[in-house]
């Protein structure tokens, strides 16, 4: 069997059942193969390699699957770093394949030759290149192994061209064994009872739930920690949707533009429980002065996270859901004693978090066709299973503010890399993931535009999602901070010369509105839905609208600005303060 | 402070880039590596001497830990290892007392001359760093030609000599 051959055999077994991807010179040998097995594999031809990885990313964190992406040796694989990177920083598991020159030319400069290993070291949990065919099936079972076990994260295969052409005479393995691979995933006991001992002593202690529960499909646990904590919970970006958004215990997202509650919580807190997340600035700000006045439990499955960014008084090493499980099981006995015990704490959280609702709601009232807007409307018309694709930037934070999920793998967003383009691609991988499930991806102009060309793929294999450009003719989130903190000297911000998006959707065969009023923008969005092709709404936001709150950064959460309840003050009044 | 930490891994190509391209990515300094292969085939040892407090250490040994191509990290405590350093020193000799001088303190340093001319000597030194350090800062006064140090290596003292990590 030829080595191409064998490769895509590996790949149907691996229940690879969708490839995103675009070919060239040194790859052909493989789609040639893929060509006589587009029954078993849907290939989507994407229009740049970026789009293909981003598309892998998005379809892997709808079903928690590996999404596999692929491109030609040079430009093509180098295209698919971005998409690499940020499913990097974002523990996102998928599988890059790379063409390479053949191995006889490795090394001397070849045409469409770059040393894609070394590019690929950082930005992947584990590369391979292979050099000998009879390796083929034993490197795709161990990285698709690696991608998805312990925390999750891409791995690259860089595939040069005369492996794929050689014979396959080795045997398959049944299963691979990656000596010194073991990703610790039941806890210390004796930290779980210490664990346990904090959360009884606790007096305002928080639930901050991260990406690594909706990782770990920990949902149903998770629900079922918190009603027994009856403690505040809150989640990072990555874990929105980790928990009900509409529960009585929820008091939103945390961090630099999260619900004042929740951060008002984490400050006031004496107990962080807090589960696969990796305290990044975005959710800390300023280490030294965050929780100040709370112990940490830090339960993750990576032990590096633990002590990287803040002190940690009881770490926990293991996965989110047998952790919860077992801190269920020890805390059983202890329900009826913790039922009410943080009922005041919780009201008060629970009552900044309705104050914030209701002045915000005042605020969407009164101002025109804002972003604030877009999204509540969009949360209101929302099915529980409807998907959310974001691109980055001030949509994204107003995205993550007013839209509510109730359900794990809705809310898709580039929340580490902070990489811009990634909700057109990603909604396009949600959709082919499960293509029952209506598919937004809220973008912003700039954002659109880095990857708007897979509107061409998205008519092609008729992927039908709904992208919805918050058009203020600049890139808001940097225009912000520019007003704020550079005395609005807008330099680099202006987007004077986009298309009408609703054309553009129009000249690739799709539909497009152009929403200029807010009362035009839900019957928009309802015509969006009931369509079966894709449309674009380009909805004509006001230009100078700012997300707040927003934590200034490298601050301490105590300095928040723009808050209406409780951080209820200026850039201004905070260098004040520092002043004294 | 100086860590010395052993690491087995994986044989497989670019290994060494993975791990010393860790070490520059997250900004920690490395002061010496080392790497041989072990008596398993296929497995290498590499030997890092890092610089930073605790904490630094910590954060080395779970990163290096975290590399698929690492199989186990282990501290090497100085009073519990032993730790030498090879060391090859060409040194001129520029008239006959400074020879004499020469072959003495290798003779008290216990020192190998491995090669001598007319014009220089090769010597070799082996030893824990310090000594290294002190016979080069002994020979500075007679001109060194050139020095080659293989950096550091070591290994755990008896049975309990080394404490795992992870």
């Amino acid at each position: 069997m030829r080595g191409s051959e064998i490769f895509v055999q590996t790949l149907i077994k691996q229940k690879v059942d969708s490839l995103f991807g675009i070919t060239g010179g040194v790859i052909i040998p493989f789609f040639d193969t893929l060509y006589d097995n587009m029954d078993k594999i849907r290939y989507i031809l994407t229009r740049h390699e970026q789009g293909a990885a981003h598309a892998a990313e998005g379809y892997a964190k709808a079903l928690g699957k590996v999404g596999v992406c692929v491109g030609t040796s040079g430009p093509g694989a180098c295209n698919l770093v971005t998409g690499i990177a940020d499913a990097y920083m974002d523990s996102v598991p998928i599988l890059a394949i790379g063409g390479q020159v053949s191995t006889n030319l490795i090394g001397n400069d070849a045409f469409q030759e770059t040393d894609m290993m070394g590019i690929t070291n950082p930005i992947t949990k584990h590369n391979y290149q292979i050099r000998e065919t009879n390796k083929i099936p034993e490197t795709i079972m161990k990285a698709m192994k690696i991608a998805i076990e312990g925390r999750p994260g891409p791995v690259y295969i860089d595939l040069p061209k005369d492996i794929q052409l050689g014979e396959f005479t080795g045997i398959i393995p049944t299963k691979v064994e990656i000596p010194g691979f073991n990703p610790t995933i039941y806890p210390n006991p004796r930290q779980l009872q210490k664990a346990v001992e904090l959360i009884l002593k606790a007096e305002n202690p928080v639930l901050i739930s991260g990406g690594g529960v909706i990782i770990s499909n920990a949902y149903k646990k998770l629900f079922k920690f918190a009603e027994i904590l009856a403690c505040p919970v809150m989640t990072t970006t990555m874990g929105k949707g980790g928990f009900p958004e509409t529960h009585p215990l929820s008091i939103g997202v945390m961090g630099m533009h999260g619900q004042e509650a929740a951060n008002w919580a984490v400050i006031n807190s004496d107990l962080l429980i807090t589960i696969g997340c990796r305290f990044s600035d975005r959710v800390t700000g300023d280490t030294k002065t965050f929780a100040e006045k709370a112990k940490v439990i830090h339960i993750d499955i990576d032990p590096a996270e633990i002590g990287k960014n803040v002190g940690v008084d009881v770490p926990i090493v293991g996965d989110a859901g047998i952790v919860i499980d077992q801190l269920i099981t020890l805390l059983a006995k202890e329900a009826t004693k913790l039922k009410n015990k943080h009922s005041a704490w919780v009201a008060r959280a629970k009552k900044i978090l309705a104050d914030a609702h209701a002045l915000e709601e005042r605020d969407i009232q009164k101002e025109g066709l804002t972003q604030k807007f877009v999204c509540k409307e969009l949360s209101k018309l929302l099915s529980p299973d409807d998907i959310v694709t974001t691109g980055v930037g001030q949509h994204q934070m107003f995205g993550e503010h007013f839209i509510d999920f109730t359900k794990p793998r809705k809310w898709i967003t580039s929340g580490g890399a902070g990489t811009m383009g990634f909700g057109l691609p990603a909604a396009m991988g949600a959709k082919v993931a499960l293509p029952d499930v209506e598919v937004y991806d809220l973008d912003g102009d700039g954002s659109f535009q880095m990857t708007s060309q897979e509107l061409a793929t998205i008519k092609e294999h008729k992927i039908k999602v709904i992208p919805i450009i918050c058009n203020n003719g600049c890139l808001g989130m940097v225009r912000q901070w520019l007003e704020l903190f550079s005395k609005k000297r807008y330099s680099g911000v202006q987007y004077s010369g986009n298309p009408d998006f609703g054309k553009l959707a129009e000249a690739y065969g799709l539909k497009g509105i152009t929403v200029t009023r807010k009362s035009e923008y839900v019957d928009a969005l309802k015509q969006a839905k009931k369509s079966d092709e894709t449309t674009v709404l380009d909805v004509k936001v006001a230009a100078e609208e700012n997300i707040y709150p927003m934590l200034p950064p490298a601050s301490s959460l105590k300095e928040i600005i723009g808050g209406k309840v409780i951080f209820n003050q200026t850039w201004d009044d905070v260098l004040k303060k520092r002043a004294k | 402070m100086k860590h010395i930490i052993s690491i087995l891994v994986h044989d497989e190509p670019g290994v060494m880039a993975k791990i010393s391209g860790m070490f520059s990515r997250r900004g920690f300094n490395i002061d010496t590596i080392t790497v041989g292969k072990t008596t398993q085939p296929g497995i290498s040892k590499i030997v890092v001497t890092v610089i930073g407090d605790e904490k630094t250490l910590e954060q080395v040994e779970k990163q290096v830990n975290k590399l698929i191509d690492t199989i186990k990290v282990t501290e090497l405590p100085e009073r519990s290892s032993i730790i030498r350093e090879l060391c090859l020193i060409q040194v001129a000799l520029s008239s006959k007392k400074a020879k004499d001088d020469i072959l003495n303190y290798a003779q008290v340093y216990k020192i190998k001359i491995v090669d001598l001319t007319l014009k220089s000597a090769i010597m070799e030194v082996v030893g824990e760093p310090s000594k290294v350090d002190s016979f080069i800062d002994l020979m500075k006064q007679f001109g060194i030609k050139e020095i080659s140090r293989t950096g550091v290596t070591a290994i755990g003292r008896g049975e309990n000599g080394s404490k795992k990590t992870n």
